[in-house]
């Protein structure tokens, strides 16, 4: 991803509400479609609002809400990233080299969301389309609430794993503390291996069985309101 | 049989266990089920009834009605946004969702706004073509939920209202029942038509002031600094939260009263939690000013708001403009006498209908059947909005005349008495004819 002709932009000399401005101009893919952030040294909502097919590629850690809504643009962390990386991103890629913080990927409607390392806390809440794959573990409340997209965590989930949870799809190839309310495993179908192996692939992470993994979805239970369920709300 | 008391006496009935309390019990106990309603407290509480204007006197001279200009227009969030929003009136349309309302409706919110030079606002499930088109002015909301949330509606927005709570339920969730969620309601929330569908309490990815701040900052880099950002809060701590959402970097702050609330809820909350309309603007005030942000941060006042004196009253204790939600719909058409038959066919009449969670409204507003959303021709209802809205301003300019004032906002709590202690004592205003003002003055911090 990265070439000699990136364009260079330095967080120590540069401001931020200036790189972003320039990765939101409309002609930011013709003008630099490779760009490379240096010393972000943990700068909030860097990259957030990008809607364009443009490579960022990021020399270090972020804060809160990189690649926030993203759009079409492939970002690059290579460090960590702070809570709610790729929140509500609906297009492009994302890929954390290392771990992410609590909300990563929450409520995103589309796209990719790759973290090498771990998730934290709720990864994937209230996901609404995301595919989200994590190389390592996740902490509790995954997928909260999570409506539709791919949930992907090659080791394990913490308590609470899909709670409340409506059409997104969960696999998990480790171990799983507890399920959340309405959150049942169900049959890993011939399908399930598919949509597996393909977003395994696209994410380089060879080596990983899909049929190691096991599947995890929403019971239904709580899709009309009964009062024998009032305590699971 | 008769009474031990002998049958002269009339039989006498608890002031605890009254007519509804009873039935309540009898109810519940025979489905097992709360009440889930909306229109907000129904109780009677202190509102701006319980304040008066005292207009003016020797010591300060009144504007002619006819001649001398009384201004109306407002700007909010010029703090930060480099398009700050440019009210005509002091009046905006509160967020209610396409879900919860038909589209119908909402176009009617645009239409009846827009002709006043006023906002209106999307809701829990995003932002319709509809409104867009119709509104020249629509502040997009950010709930907990984020349903209907994208990047593109959110550029395409004129201001954006950070959700943290709602009037009828701080603290409180929600819950779309299924007969209202359509293939185009459940396609704009991600999620299968025919469902409830629940509306988490608390965002997915912040929790607290600071994670506030930067969410607030990375909406205004996601919009380049143009769009002013609201938090809306629900009327429980006033000082603080008016505050926090300061110090976070808000343009503007909305408190909704209890008495607000298009959204349906479980009774029980709608009743028993939050405050008052008129206890929550001096200690949001009173935060404003201790931050030396009071004018800069707008404060923008909901719940319960009928009138143009209500307004006025409002804008007297301190707050920039109002909000309104349930008036707007009843200006639609909603619980008009109209559909007695049909309000009664439903066990209920007009004027007391509140199962706006359930689709079934005969005036086509809180429901998404498309026959009787069809019943609500959105220029007409637009055009009674609009009507509405223009009586109340006329009403506001001319209580502020009275008080000598050439601004609307020129209103102030000097301009003020209550007609109860506990007015007084929520409003910090002195109870008429007199110069007392129950509770502590020097006392900011009113929500204790």
């Amino acid at each position: 991803m990265r070439t000699a002709d990136a364009a260079i932009a330095d967080l120590e000399v540069m401001p931020l509400r200036e790189l972003n401005a320039a990765f939101h101009a409309p002609d930011v893919a013709a003008i630099a479609p490779v760009w490379r952030v240096k010393n972000p040294h943990g700068a909030h909502a860097l990259a957030c609002g990008v809607d364009a097919p443009i490579a960022i590629d990021i020399d270090g850690h972020v804060g809160y809400y990189c690649a926030g809504m993203n759009q079409q643009a492939t970002v690059h962390i290579h460090g960590n990233a702070g809570t709610g990386v790729a929140e509500n991103m609906a297009s492009g890629t994302v890929i954390v080299d290392g771990d992410a913080s609590q909300s990563a990927g929450a409520s995103g409607l589309g796209g990719l969301l790759h973290v090498r390392g771990s998730a934290a806390a709720r990864c994937g809440i209230s996901m609404k389309g995301i595919d989200v794959v994590v190389r390592g573990d996740v902490g509790h409340l995954a997928a909260f609430m999570g409506q539709a997209g791919t949930l992907i965590v090659c080791g394990d989930a913490g308590e609470g794993l899909g709670d409340s949870l409506y059409e997104a799809r969960l696999f998990v190839r480790g171990r799983v503390a507890s399920l959340g309310a309405d959150c049942i495993e169900k049959p890993l179908r011939e399908g399930d291996r598919a949509t597996l192996a393909a977003l395994l692939e696209r994410c380089g992470e060879h080596g990983v069985d899909p049929a190691d993994f096991r599947r995890y979805g929403s019971a239904r239970r709580l899709y009309h309101f009964h009062v024998d369920h009032a305590g699971a709300y | 049989m008769a009474s031990s008391r002998g049958s002269a006496l009339p039989p006498v009935f608890s002031a605890t266990f009254d007519e509804f309390s009873l039935a309540e019990i009898r109810r519940a106990a025979a489905t097992g089920v709360y009440d889930i309603r909306g229109m907000g407290a129904k109780r009677r509480l202190p509102h701006f009834d319980d304040l008066l204007l005292l207009g003016a006197s020797i010591s300060r001279y009144p504007l002619e009605g006819y001649r001398e200009k009384c201004d109306t227009r407002v700007t909010i969030g010029a703090r930060f946004a480099s398009k700050p929003i440019e009210l005509a009136i002091p009046i905006t349309i509160a967020g209610m969702s396409f879900g919860a309302l038909s589209a119908q409706a909402k176009e009617a919110l645009g239409r009846g706004a827009s002709a006043m030079g006023t906002s209106t606002t999307t809701g829990d499930g995003g932002m319709t073509a509809e409104e867009r088109r119709h509104s020249t002015q629509l502040v997009y909301q950010v709930l907990p939920s984020r349903y209907g949330l994208n990047a593109d509606d959110l550029r395409r927005a004129d201001a954006i209202e950070i959700v943290v709570g709602q009037g009828a339920k701080p603290g409180g969730g929600g819950m779309l029942l299924g007969q209202k969620i359509d293939e185009r309601v459940a396609a704009m929330r991600t999620l299968p038509a025919g469902i409830d569908q629940r509306s988490a309490c608390r965002h997915p990815d912040w929790t607290g002031p600071d994670d506030l701040a930067i969410k607030i900052l990375e909406l205004r880099e996601i919009t380049d600094w143009r769009t002013p950002i609201y938090v809306k809060v629900g009327a429980s701590r006033p000082y603080y939260d008016t505050a926090l959402a300061a110090k976070s970097g808000a343009d503007a702050v909305v408190i909704d009263g209890m008495q607000g609330g298009t959204a349906a809820t479980q009774t029980t909350f709608i009743e028993n939690v939050g405050l008052p309309t008129i206890a929550a603007i001096r200690p949001a005030v009173a935060a404003l000013e201790e931050l030396g942000l009071y004018r800069t941060v707008q404060l923008i006042v909901s719940g319960g708001i009928r009138s143009g004196a209500d307004v006025a009253k409002a804008l007297a204790l301190g707050a920039d403009a109002v909000s309104i939600g349930t008036a707007a719909l009843v200006a639609l058409g909603d619980n008009d006498p109209a559909y007695e038959a049909e309000y009664a066919a439903l066990g209920t009449t007009a004027g007391a209908y509140d199962a706006w969670h359930e689709g079934r409204d005969p005036a086509g507003i809180t429901t998404q059947d498309p026959e009787l959303a069809a019943r609500l021709d959105p220029v007409a209802a637009g055009k009674r909005l609009a009507n509405y809205l223009s009586v109340l301003t006329l009403e506001t300019q001319a209580l502020a005349r009275a008080c000598g004032k050439s601004h609307v906002n020129h209103l102030e709590p000097e301009d003020l008495v209550a007609l109860t202690v506990e007015a007084a004592a929520m409003a910090r205003v002195p109870l008429a004819g007199t110069d007392w003002i129950p509770g502590n003055p020097a006392m900011a911090r009113g929500d204790a």
